[in-house]
Parts: structure tokens; C-alpha cells; sequence
């Protein structure tokens, strides 16, 4: 499990615990969000996200 | 797309400049690209000043990346610590206070805004509303100081919340008699100053400041508080000097179409220098998602397809993790709040006299349950 890091706005998405409250699992990767997903803090897009590994 | 496509040239480099800036380059690598700024042209996350200490940060600490940098991720032209004296539409041309002269072949206005000033407040009260304002607001403030916050708004209670968290004595003071009374009922808004409290936040609700003086502020009721910093947090009013001026038409911010279009053909606007175009009217919305949305269409747009920005209801993070809060602000304030459980977990829904709900607010553990809601909400503004 790995997690992931807007560099727009440091919000972290965690793969072990998923964003239930968005409808996406716990355990989901983070290549099986779908493209349309967005940052839910700042509204970034996946792919120009940036989003990092950062373990 | 032609490298001979004529500049788009972009006012302002905070959130909304960069953020387009960014858009645009993913459809578009050629085109030039002027951004021009009255800051140094830094990218940095505007929110993040209101939780700085939480992150363990200081003003240089938030920027995300120097201004060369900055400008260079997006291949733009950065004209730093400058302003646009005039802007003639007819010939598609911006002339900056330093006589330099750029043709545009798309313009757009990102130009964000500007705190509320209060007369009582006084020369010396300080607000934060960019990195700049950060940074001499953190070197004027001294170890364990007693900080006075003038508006018990959404950025007064955030600024509240991360300086008594760091180990500064606060109070704050508003005329209204809940925080946030524009955004939260009453017991949501209750439930953020028990909070607050909790932490040691001092609240004098219900009366404004009437006047101030040597580090102590008198009452509209007579009580004083002494301070050794004064921030105020009063609200925001966008920055539409330019485009008055430029004959542009304006209502609270600048006025745009469903493609955030003002009313001058190749003119454009975004961020929170504009009303944002709501189905349920127009107004300012100076928060981050609808950046997200509009920056997104207006790329497309410059781009050759003119686009409506299809914007879905957005929720709101309130960051005061003392009591974590989330609002989802309706636009039309005819209506009323339904509160359900238990402070501070409270669930909340606005429903608008036509008996449609257009707004919600969550505290506490219901926070958890923004998707559930969000859901539920109508979009700000359809595109069919």
C-alpha cells in the first residue's frame, strides 16, 4: 500500500485507507481511481496532480 | 497549435494565474504566455497561511516554488512588482506602470482580492491575505503574544485556531453573535467556538470594535482588550479597479458568462476577483474548487473551444482542526437550517424557501460524511 501527495495542496491520499467517504475503498490504488477524480481539497485533476509516492 | 498565436497575457499569479497558467499549457505548449504581477510571482497555496504553524512553517516555508521557477514550469514571461496602469480593449493591449507595452490576444484578469478595512481598527491592524502580508505579519509578531482577531469569520477562526494552537494568547471579536453566522447555524457555529475555547480561545461576540489605542481595543458594549498584534479578518472585497476601469461590467466582482468571459470579447476572468456565475446568482465565491472548475474550462476555451464551466456543488474545509468543520454555503440565503445530533457532531441541511436544499454544513464526526451530502446538493452552475 502506498500513498500519494497533492502538490498543489499536500492533501494525502493513502491507498490502505481509501476516502470512503467518497465511495473509493479501502485498499484501492491509486492507478484504479478513476481519471475524473479530483483533489477533494483543492480540485486538482489526477494526471496534473502531480501526486507523488512518498513510501 | 501555431507557435504564431498572438500572447495570452494573465493579471495576477496566485492561485487563479497559475492554476489556469497550468491548464492552459496541458492543451497548448506554444502559445506565449505573459503573467503580470504587483507580488514577487511566487507559487504558493493561499490556504495554507491560515495553518501555517500547524505545518511547522514559516513565509518561506509556504512557497511551493520561487518565482523563475514558477513561471518557468508554466513557459511563461513573469513581470514581477508590477502593475497594469491601463488596459485598452479595442486594441487588444496592456500597458504596464513601467511603460511596457504587451499586445494580447487573450487577456485574463486573475486579479483575487483585497481585505475589508475598519476606520476603528486603526493604521497598525495587519491582514493576511497573501505570502507578502504572511511574512510581515509573522515578523511582527512576538514570542507568546497576545493577538487580537477582529472578525470571527471563516479566516479569523482559522487564524484562531493555528495561533493559540502554536502557544499565542487569543481573543476574538465580532459583532455577530456566532462564528461564522453567514456560513453555519447556530449550533454548528457553537460547536466551533466551544471548540475554539477549549484551546483557550477567548470569544467577546456581539459587539464590535468601537475604537483603539495603545494595544488595547474598547467595545461597542465598553469592555476592552489589550493586544500585543491586531489581525484583522473582516472579509474580502474582489479587486475589480482595472476592469471598472478598463469599462469593464461589474457587480460585487467582475461580471462573466458561463465561459467566465466578461462582457469585452477576448477578456477574461477568474478566481476571486469575480462573481462567480451561479444558477442561483452571481457572486463572489473566494474559495479554492471554483478555481479548479473555471481554470479548467477557460484553458479549453483559450485553447480554441469556447467552454461553459460546469461547476458541481463544493464543499468548503474550514480548517480549525479543534473542531473540524465543512460547509457547503448556499447561494440564496432565503431558506432555513435543519440541525441534527449531537455537538460537535452535527449534521446540518439548508433548505430554500422553494423547498429545494442548496446548502449543508458538518462538524465534528459528521465531517465524514461529505460525500454523502455533497451528493445530494444541485450543482452551482449546470451546463446542459
Amino acid at each position: 500500500m502506498r500513498k500519494w501527495r497533492c502538490m498543489i495542496c499536500d492533501f494525502i491520499y493513502d491507498e490502505a485507507k481509501g476516502l470512503p467517504e467518497e465511495g473509493i475503498e479501502p485498499g484501492t490504488k491509486w492507478e484504479d481511481i478513476p481519471d475524473s477524480w479530483t483533489c477533494p481539497d483543492c480540485g486538482a485533476s489526477k494526471d496534473d496532480f502531480e501526486m507523488v509516492p512518498i513510501d | 497549435m501555431a507557435a504564431t498565436s498572438a500572447p495570452i497575457v494573465i493579471v495576477g499569479s496566485g492561485h487563479a494565474g497559475y492554476t489556469l497558467a497550468r491548464e492552459f499549457r496541458k492543451l497548448d505548449e506554444a502559445t506565449p504566455i505573459h503573467i503580470v504581477t504587483r507580488d514577487d510571482g511566487c507559487a504558493y497555496y493561499k490556504p495554507n497561511l491560515s495553518k501555517a504553524f500547524a505545518m511547522d512553517k514559516d513565509a518561506d516555508g509556504l512557497v511551493q516554488q520561487p518565482p523563475e521557477q514558477a513561471a518557468a514550469g508554466v513557459a511563461a514571461q513573469l513581470h514581477a512588482h508590477t502593475a497594469v496602469a491601463s488596459i485598452d480593449l479595442d486594441a487588444q493591449r496592456v500597458v504596464l506602470e513601467d511603460d511596457t507595452v504587451l499586445d494580447y490576444g487573450q487577456l485574463v484578469l486573475a486579479t483575487g482580492a483585497t481585505p475589508v478595512r475598519l476606520p476603528a481598527l486603526g493604521p497598525d491592524a495587519v491582514s493576511v491575505n497573501t505570502i507578502d502580508d504572511y511574512r510581515r505579519f509573522r515578523a511582527a509578531l512576538p514570542e507568546k503574544a497576545r493577538v487580537l482577531v477582529a472578525g470571527a469569520g471563516l479566516i479569523g477562526c482559522e487564524f484562531a485556531n493555528d495561533l493559540v494552537a502554536a502557544g499565542y494568547s487569543v481573543d476574538v471579536v465580532d459583532i455577530c453573535s456566532w462564528p461564522l453566522p453567514r456560513l453555519l447555524p447556530e449550533a454548528q457555529g457553537r460547536a466551533l467556538q466551544a471548540g475554539l475555547e477549549a484551546l483557550g480561545v477567548r470569544f467577546h461576540l456581539g459587539a464590535g470594535i468601537a475604537q483603539v489605542a495603545d494595544g488595547t481595543a474598547t467595545l461597542d458594549d465598553g469592555a476592552t482588550v489589550d493586544f500585543d498584534l491586531l489581525l484583522s479578518a473582516i472579509g474580502l472585497k474582489p479587486n475589480t479597479t482595472l476592469a471598472v476601469a478598463a469599462g469593464l461590467q461589474c457587480g460585487h466582482g467582475i461580471t462573466v458568462d458561463a465561459a467566465f468571459q466578461t462582457s469585452a470579447s477576448h477578456v477574461y476572468a477568474l478566481g476571486d476577483c469575480v462573481d462567480v456565475p451561479a444558477d442561483d446568482g452571481a457572486q463572489p465565491m473566494p474559495y479554492i474548487l471554483p478555481i479548479a472548475h473555471a481554470a479548467r474550462a477557460l484553458a479549453k476555451t483559450l485553447a480554441g473551444e469556447r467552454t461553459e464551466a460546469a461547476l458541481p456543488a463544493m464543499p468548503v474545509i474550514v480548517k480549525t482542526p479543534a473542531c473540524p468543520t465543512l460547509v457547503c454555503p448556499p447561494l440564496n440565503s432565503a431558506g432555513h437550517w435543519q440541525v441534527e445530533g449531537t455537538a460537535p457532531d452535527l449534521e446540518a441541511v439548508f433548505t430554500a424557501d422553494d423547498g429545494r436544499e442548496t446548502g449543508f454544513a458538518l462538524t465534528g464526526a459528521a465531517t465524514k460524511k461529505r460525500g454523502e451530502f455533497a451528493g445530494r446538493m444541485p450543482p452551482v452552475h449546470r451546463v446542459d
